[in-house]
């Protein structure tokens, strides 16, 4: 067997093995009393935003595309999603201290401020996630009041 | 067909062991915390309380002093030990209300060092901002054997606040850039 023969039915393996190595599944039907818009009066744009743009890794139900059922993909999303529901998980806002939600409003600030939330590779799949200037300013001064109303 | 058997034999030990490391990761966790709660020892505690406080104190103004130098790498080795003081506190020797503030303050608190430890300069001083508010309310709780000032700058965010051991200005959110601005604006004693 030549070698490029050898490499890619390794690389073939591969690609058929890790198929196997199950990912655990971010999803739930229920919305639990201590969700985000649950405690606070969210406007329905306000709502529609976050819930669309960040809701996908910042909270315990992701609305999963085709392509998570393909290794490496969902090994890559999972990972997103357990660093992004360990920062910051809407579903739980309830259980947070005045303190944390203070500080975590303050990033979601800053993020959203920045450009740096969404993430590069979640924007270029969701275009529609992207912020648009009037969304930001809507969104930045709505979570500034209520910041400030803490 | 020798060598394909053997590929294949070599992707599912991988695969396995890759599983397994996961499964022992979480273990070694488990017993860390277990034996963090053997230690717990009232006594101790006790004479170990306003030490543990003052080392958090000592990393934050190494943390402080990184920053002031524009010492990104600095900041986050000074913040890596801040996030190991921070376990290391214990809360025993104080009121049940107190405790409940410190648990806050401290969550939040390690939260802020640890995105300094990963973070450029910029982001590390949008942390140390919070994060200063953090030490100040929990020096506010534990009190301090030294002198500490608190100091303001009223042209980072806004103004926006931190802790010295010196009344002397060195401003550790404009750096270089401006490292007189700022002034007093509290004693801590």
């Amino acid at each position: 067997m030549k070698w490029y023969k050898k490499t890619a039915i390794v690389l073939l393996v591969a690609l058929v093995g890790i198929q196997f190595i199950p990912t655990a599944r971010n999803q739930s039907d229920v919305v639990p009393a201590t969700d985000f818009m649950m405690v606070n009066e969210v406007p329905k744009a306000i709502n529609d935003k976050l819930q669309g743009s960040c809701y996908d890794c910042h909270s315990n139900n992701t609305r999963y595309p085709w392509y998570s059922n393909i290794q490496p993909g969902a090994w890559f999303m999972e990972m997103h999603i357990n660093n992004g529901k360990e920062e910051l998980n809407f579903n739980e806002w309830g259980k947070y201290s005045n303190r944390k939600k203070t500080s975590k409003l303050k990033s979601i600030i800053s993020q959203i401020r920045d450009d740096e939330m969404p993430i590069m590779s979640y924007r270029l799949i969701h275009k529609d996630a992207i912020f648009s200037d009037d969304e930001k300013k809507t969104v930045i001064e709505w979570v500034t009041k209520l910041k400030e109303s803490l | 067909m020798k060598n394909l058997k053997m590929s294949v034999a070599a992707m599912l030990l991988l695969t396995v062991t890759f599983m397994n490391a996961q499964d022992g990761h979480n273990h070694d966790k488990m017993k860390m915390g277990d034996k963090k709660m053997e230690q717990m020892d009232h006594s101790k505690m006790q004479a170990n309380k306003d030490a543990k406080a003052e080392m958090i104190l000592s990393d934050y103004f190494n943390l402080k002093e990184a920053l002031v130098a524009d010492d990104a790498k600095k900041a986050a080795e000074a913040s890596s030990k801040l996030i190991g003081s921070f376990k290391a506190f214990d809360r025993e020797a104080y009121t049940s209300e107190q405790q409940m503030e410190l648990i806050e303050i401290i969550e939040d608190a390690t939260e802020h060092a640890e995105h300094i430890v990963k973070s450029p300069i910029d982001h590390q001083r949008e942390h140390f901002k919070t994060l200063s508010i953090d030490i100040t309310d929990m020096v506010a709780i534990t009190g301090t054997a030294h002198t500490i000032y608190e100091q303001f700058c009223p042209m980072y965010d806004n103004g926006s606040t931190w802790l010295s051991t010196s009344d002397e200005i060195k401003n550790p959110y404009l750096g270089s850039k401006m490292v007189t601005c700022g002034k007093v604006q509290k004693e801590i004693k």
